[in-house]
């Protein structure tokens, strides 16, 4: 159960060897804290990040989980709710991708989407079953703010973004009032092993100020988080500027 | 019936449950019966601070739907229904000179939840528990069946304090307390630190049947300066004719409106009330006549006064410790004032004995209690380091006010945790009687 406090028993991570599922879970320890279930593809970084959390109060599952296969979720889901409730389950996972490569080789945006999207809409729909059962929990969705509005340099990116982003939160609306919270965290630019090497955008953030915004969120029950906060009146600009005008801008 | 998000008085952690109405014992043991996977749990007025009344994903059994007093005026014994309310048990029998013998700083509680809970009050250091008054309890077991427990029953041990886990009460039998009067006759003493006010309740609270201490937890003034207010039922052979009365006529002076801003209740806020609080009590007065609610139920003036903390709620941190980790009470002023958590609800006791509930909170020593808003930054660690010196201390948590402890401290600080457990597991395998909190600490 989540605490008085907003502090989960139990957290699962879909995608956990993200940078920013790393800093959120060290954001999520404390003595309250006693299950973490780490779903990501088998890596030492997995086991060196289970290695990390585990205390004598609190244990870790570590389950093996790949976005893009979908008949492989319900197992890895019941694997995951198999010891109880889950107070606070969080979709890491992605893959950004680069648009030169998506031209040359189409199959390969078509595997972005199957992971982004399609990824996170079996997961979702699964857990949101869990959820609506137990009566209570969060939903965390990583989207991003380039699905808000496509961009010709991202395009394909953005739009897996866009398609995660409209599930997760018609999912909220839809879970309101089961107890469930959903929410849809959306950063900027942030500085990962995911965007080493790109141009830094304006406003970029790193993956400790995303995890500090959850936390933030978790705790005065936020449905839509844009990393930084002040992403969400830039975004919302950008969201009315005309097209002939928008693709114009150096973003 | 429907699906509803309920939380406890602190408004924090809400969850979703199936509202299940009863209004006869049939009705609760066909709940019981047909109560989900998720199991089903009692729930009365709802002023549980965290989450023993509620049920995330099952059912939730509103029993103030159990009416129904019978009281014999010759013996002072009620048989009550669980869901009545300490409040329409004392406007029925507080004319007929009878009281509650035991009343927490609410009367807007059920008899089931007071039984659950195993409530104390001013006079915990003299009379004990709400449940060392209850000579019966009607108890309807996990599968169904009604029995009547008895003190000294095991089931009646695990029941008193054991939060709605047994299964429900539906009816007990009150002994109540005679009295002449519904006037208390009270003595306030003021004190301007925290040592002059601990050795004035550790050598002088056996001369009177209530007492209990409010502490200012501002940020301003001497820690831990308070007013001592310790009385007992007025005799109608002391006191005039003219002010003989056992009309029992509590009013309700406002209602909280139902949207508060956060932090409206701020350090600055509740500092400045505590100032005033302390300024407006005499620094010594005797032998003044109050009505009961005035003495007992200063807050029931205010209907809905929790609204006050904003939509984020708050938080009551109650703990017990032994004579011998007093210094725990001047610790936890000084951590809290330190991050600015301040309180204005600041509560210190005596306990008495302890009684033979399984998981009746109250032990001898002292007992303070603080509310707090719960959007304090750092409050959380503080909290976590509070406990361990209370877990050191030999003392423990209120399980009726706590809404963040963990399964450690909870098996570290009740010594017949495991009794309690193991009566669970004989008679209810299969969880039908379940809530948040025993989920959240594995009772």
């Amino acid at each position: 159960m989540i605490d008085a406090l907003s502090r989960p028993q139990s957290v699962a991570v879909f995608g956990a060897t993200s940078q920013i599922a790393g800093s959120l879970l060290q954001r999520l320890r404390s003595p309250a804290l006693r299950h973490i279930v780490l779903a990501a593809r088998p890596s030492p970084a997995r086991d060196s990040l289970a290695d990390s959390l585990r205390t004598d109060t609190t244990a870790v599952t570590v389950l093996d989980f790949d976005a893009s296969d979908p008949d492989s979720h319900p197992g890895v889901i019941d694997a995951a709710f198999a010891q109880g409730d889950i107070d606070v389950t969080v979709i890491a996972f992605g893959v950004l991708g680069n648009q030169a490569d998506f031209d040359a080789d189409p199959a390969s945006a078509v595997e972005a989407a199957q992971v982004n999207y399609v990824g996170g809409v079996s997961v979702g729909m699964r857990v949101a079953t869990r959820l609506r059962e137990q009566g209570h929990g969060a939903l965390i969705v990583l989207s991003s703010v380039a699905g808000e509005r496509a961009r010709a340099s991202n395009y394909v990116y953005g739009s897996t973004k866009a398609g995660l982003d409209v599930f997760a939160t018609g999912l909220g609306d839809a879970l309101h009032g089961s107890g469930v919270h959903v929410m849809v965290v959306r950063p900027g630019f942030v500085r990962t092993k995911m965007t080493e090497g790109l141009p830094e955008a304006p406003l970029s953030v790193g993956p400790d100020d995303v995890a500090d915004a959850i936390v933030n969120g978790l705790r005065h029950n936020r449905e839509t988080v844009y990393v930084p906060s002040t992403m969400r009146f830039v975004m919302s600009g950008l969201r009315h500027v005309p097209r002939s005008l928008f693709r114009r801008l150096p973003i | 019936m429907s699906d509803v998000l309920l939380s406890g008085w602190g408004r924090t952690a809400p969850t979703r449950a199936h509202v299940v109405e009863v209004s006869d014992a049939a009705h609760v043991a066909a709940a019981l019966l047909h109560a989900p996977a998720r199991g089903l749990i009692a729930r009365g007025l709802g002023r549980s601070y965290g989450d023993p009344a509620q049920n995330a994903g099952g059912d939730v059994l509103d029993i103030t739907g159990l009416t129904g007093i019978a009281l014999d005026a010759a013996n002072g014994v009620a048989t009550v229904a669980a869901g009545v309310s300490l409040d329409a048990l004392m406007r029925e029998c507080t004319p007929q000179g009878w009281w509650v013998p035991v009343t927490p700083g609410t009367r807007q509680v059920t008899v089931g939840g007071a039984i659950a809970a195993d409530v104390h009050g001013k006079n915990h250091h003299v009379d004990g528990t709400f449940t060392a008054h209850v000579a019966r309890m009607a108890l309807n077991l996990p599968d169904g069946t009604l029995v009547d427990v008895y003190p000294g029953d095991a089931l009646f041990n695990a029941t008193a304090g054991g939060m709605g886990l047994t299964g429900v009460v539906v009816e007990a039998d009150i002994q109540l307390l005679p009295i002449t009067t519904a006037l208390a006759r009270v003595d306030t003493d003021r004190f301007d630190d925290l040592d002059s006010l601990m050795a004035a309740m550790a050598s002088g609270d056996d001369q009177y049947r209530y007492s209990v201490a409010w502490v200012d937890a501002g940020t301003r003034g001497t820690l831990g300066r308070g007013i001592l207010i310790r009385g007992d039922h007025a005799n109608a052979a002391d006191i005039p004719e003219r002010k003989r009365t056992l009309a029992f006529d509590p009013g309700t002076l406002a209602t909280v409106p139902a949207l508060v801003p956060n932090g409206l209740l701020n350090k600055a806020s509740i500092t400045a009330l505590n100032e005033a609080w302390f300024r407006k009590a005499p620094r010594q007065r005797r032998d003044e006549l109050q009505s009961l609610t005035a003495f007992f139920h200063p807050l029931d003036m205010a209907r809905d006064w929790n609204r006050m903390y904003g939509p984020r709620g708050f938080l009551q941190y109650q703990f017990v410790v032994p004579d011998s980790a007093g210094h725990v009470v001047q610790r936890t002023l000084e951590a809290l004032r330190m991050i600015g958590a301040t309180s204005f609800l600041t509560v210190l006791k005596r306990f008495g004995a302890e009684g033979p509930g399984l998981l009746s909170f109250p032990q001898p020593g002292w007992t303070l209690a603080l509310d707090i808003p719960t959007g304090v930054p750092g409050l959380a660690p503080v909290l976590d380091r509070l406990d361990e010196l209370v877990i050191e201390g030999g003392g423990r948590l209120y399980l009726a006010k706590d809404s963040r402890m963990t399964p450690r401290t909870l098996e570290l600080t009740y010594p017949r945790l495991a009794q309690f457990r193991a009566l669970r597991a004989e008679i209810d395998p299969n969880r039908r009687l379940n809530s948040d909190l025993a989920r959240r600490l594995d009772l």
